[in-house]
């Protein structure tokens, strides 16, 4: 029994971070992943490349940098980068690659995977390891996330992951989608939690269970809303379980506790507004956006979380979150004249 | 009105858009004669309305059009691949191109900025949906002070996203970041775009967001440019609208604290034969109606009334 573990901690922390990771934090804690054999440890801009931006916040540092300065320290790990069509473009994957990236993790909302195509096909052509990612898939069921990740393997996706970006799948969904994709696909698959409704490792275990090939951690758990599995849990649970991960889980819990840990503004756990994501089924990182404008608008954070849920606002919309925050002000503004 | 009085006008592509674009140019009550409507497929929707509505079609692709010597203004409906293939052709054939795919062969036009400016241009482009729909918004700010930077989100219903748009997606992202530069007038452009899959499908949505180059700005003026532009804009897409906003914030930017203006758009189609939440579709099928209608204006040396 093995798994193969992907580190996001400098992708999905970033949104925790508010994209302001610098390059010290970043050659501090890839050196500590490498030296705990993660064998795979994604640094982009929480949204992927390019994401930098207003719709989603300037990275203080420059991904490109950032990606220079993992691939410096890493002696055994590969660079992975995440690109979401529509935001990130091949020029961009073009200078990551340049820049030290081996992997590159291409995601589409899990009904649109048809957008990835140009990008699959341009990462092969680069002999780039390639990984599917269907985000928000606790909106659809097993049949649809496994047409749509037949997509992506056409495409040329080495592993397709199943995304829960909202942190709303219980062990039974993770179980029955990856389930479904193993059965259905002949490349790998893969599943990526976040832990609003306190499942994260749950969840993992149970895609593990059902025949998962990769998983993704962070340290921590840093990353959107309540975070992801924590990398140094993975590694301890897994050990327990006698699955071979090739993580030093002894390293990873230091790289834990005295490198990631210092520099986190925040540790993402499911609080108050973090289980309203996972209960409404909302992107997790629209955490912290929402908090921002449920305080500018002077309204609710789960009043605007709510109404995002019954928008069925995909990963990506947080124009929308200032939008919502904005007519629930309205609302509120008319109820009370 | 009589014939001497009007231009004649061919649809190359007989697909949604195309369709779309040929009820608009229907009901125009202006200078256009649409003439021919050519696509590749004799038994296809789009060529089957033509036909009931009276219209000469084709299902011999671009040739006809171009052997017919009495058409002075293609609407290219097809795709960016096709248009660059034909652009050089209706160059020779002496007819002037109005192209709703990407290809980007000509300079780019936004009826509510530039109608009038190229139209001595043989070849004109519209760049893309999410163009028509948010560059006017950074025009109607740049207006009234320099722009910084100006980046646009574009929401729009997976059901109205066709496989030009699938599969040339890094394209929208270039051509429409390149069009809030040069028509927006902003000295960066960003632009993302995001399909949903929300059935019912939702309405075409677009969020501007801009940023001045000066710490002081006037909001009020801002604000009231922005209205006359979208008051504008409704001309000819009645369903344009702004949801919310102009609205003001301070942000931090790699340029420094600066305001932000933040605009919250919705385009509800008019419905002529796609549906209403393809608001994204609609916009370039208006666009090229009036695009058209203006170029028909200028080869009849017809002067534009102004209400």
């Amino acid at each position: 029994m093995k798994v193969r573990i992907t580190d996001t901690s400098l992708r999905d922390g970033s949104h925790a971070m508010s994209h302001r990771f610098t390059k010290e934090q970043v050659r501090e804690v890839a050196g500590a992943l490498d030296e705990a054999g993660v064998p795979v440890i994604e640094v982009t801009h929480g949204d992927g490349l390019a994401g930098s931006s207003i719709q989603y916040g300037f990275s203080q540092v420059s991904e490109m940098e950032l990606i220079a300065e993992a691939a410096s320290v890493c002696e055994q790990a590969k660079i992975a980068a995440l690109l979401l069509p529509g935001v990130g473009t091949v020029p961009q994957l073009k200078e990551a690659v340049e820049r030290g990236v081996g992997v590159v993790r291409i995601a589409t909302h899990c009904t649109e995977a048809d957008i990835s195509q140009e990008h699959f096909e341009i990462a092969k052509e680069m002999d780039l390891e390639t990984v599917g990612f269907l985000m928000m898939a606790h909106m659809r069921g097993p049949e649809v996330l496994v047409e749509q990740a037949k997509l992506m393997e056409s495409y040329g996706a080495d592993c397709v992951y199943i995304v829960d970006s909202a942190g709303a799948m219980l062990p039974k969904d993770a179980r029955e989608r990856i389930e479904a994709m193993k059965e259905g696909l002949d490349c790998q698959v893969g599943f990526h939690a976040h832990d609003n409704l306190g499942v994260g490792i749950g969840n993992s275990l149970a895609a593990f269970e059902a025949g998962v090939d990769q998983l993704d951690g962070s340290l921590r758990g840093l990353g959107a809303g309540a975070g992801n599995a924590k990398t140094e849990l993975l590694a301890a649970v897994l050990d327990k379980m006698e699955v071979e991960t090739g993580l030093d889980a002894f390293k990873l819990m230091d790289a834990a506790e005295y490198t990631i840990a210092p520099m986190m503004p925040f540790q993402p756990m499911p609080d108050r507004d973090s289980i309203m994501i996972g209960y409404a089924g909302v992107y997790s990182t629209f955490l912290l956006h929402a908090k921002r404008a449920a305080e500018r608008y002077d309204v609710d954070v789960r009043d605007v979380l709510t109404e995002l849920g019954e928008r069925e606002a995909v990963a990506g919309q947080e124009d929308w979150v200032i939008d919502v925050a904005m007519d629930v002000a309205k609302e509120k503004e008319g109820a009370a004249s | 009105m009589s014939e001497d009085n009007k231009v004649k006008v061919a649809i190359v592509g007989s697909g949604n858009i195309g369709t779309d674009l040929m009820y608009k140019i229907l009901k125009e009550q202006g200078h256009m004669e649409l003439a021919m409507v050519a696509g590749i497929e004799p038994e296809s929707e789009g060529l089957k309305r033509a036909r009931d509505e009276g219209i000469g079609t084709t299902h011999e692709g671009v040739q006809p059009v171009l052997d017919d010597p009495e058409i002075k203004i293609v609407f290219e409906a097809t795709s960016a691949k096709a248009h660059k293939a034909n652009a050089p052709k209706y160059k020779e054939a002496g007819k002037i191109a109005v192209d709703l795919t990407p290809a980007a062969q000509g300079p780019y036009v936004v009826p509510v900025a530039n109608l009038t400016e190229h139209l001595n241009e043989e070849n004109v482009n519209l760049m893309t949906c999410g163009a028509q729909a948010t560059t006017p918004m950074a025009y109607a700010v740049s207006k009234v002070t320099p722009v910084r930077y100006a980046e646009m989100v574009s929401t729009v219903a997976s059901a109205s996203a066709g496989m030009g748009t699938r599969q040339n997606i890094d394209e929208f992202t270039f051509t429409t970041a390149r069009g809030l530069e040069e028509i927006g007038g902003a000295r960066e452009g960003k632009a993302i775009i995001i399909l949903n899959p929300a059935d019912p499908p939702l309405i075409m949505r677009n969020t501007v967001y801009v940023v001045p180059e000066e710490d002081e700005i006037d909001e009020d003026a801002i604000t009231e440019s922005v209205e006359t532009v979208v008051a504008e804009v409704q001309k000819a897409v009645p369903g344009y609208q702004l949801k919310n906003g102009p609205t003001f914030d301070k942000r931090d930017t790699p340029w420094g604290e600066k305001t932000l203006v933040m605009m919250f758009l919705e385009v509800e189609g008019a419905g002529d034969f796609l549906p209403k939440y393809s608001g994204n579709l609609d916009i370039m099928t208006a666009s090229a109606t009036k695009v058209g209608e203006a170029f028909s204006r200028h080869l009849l040396g017809v002067e534009e009334v102004v209400a």
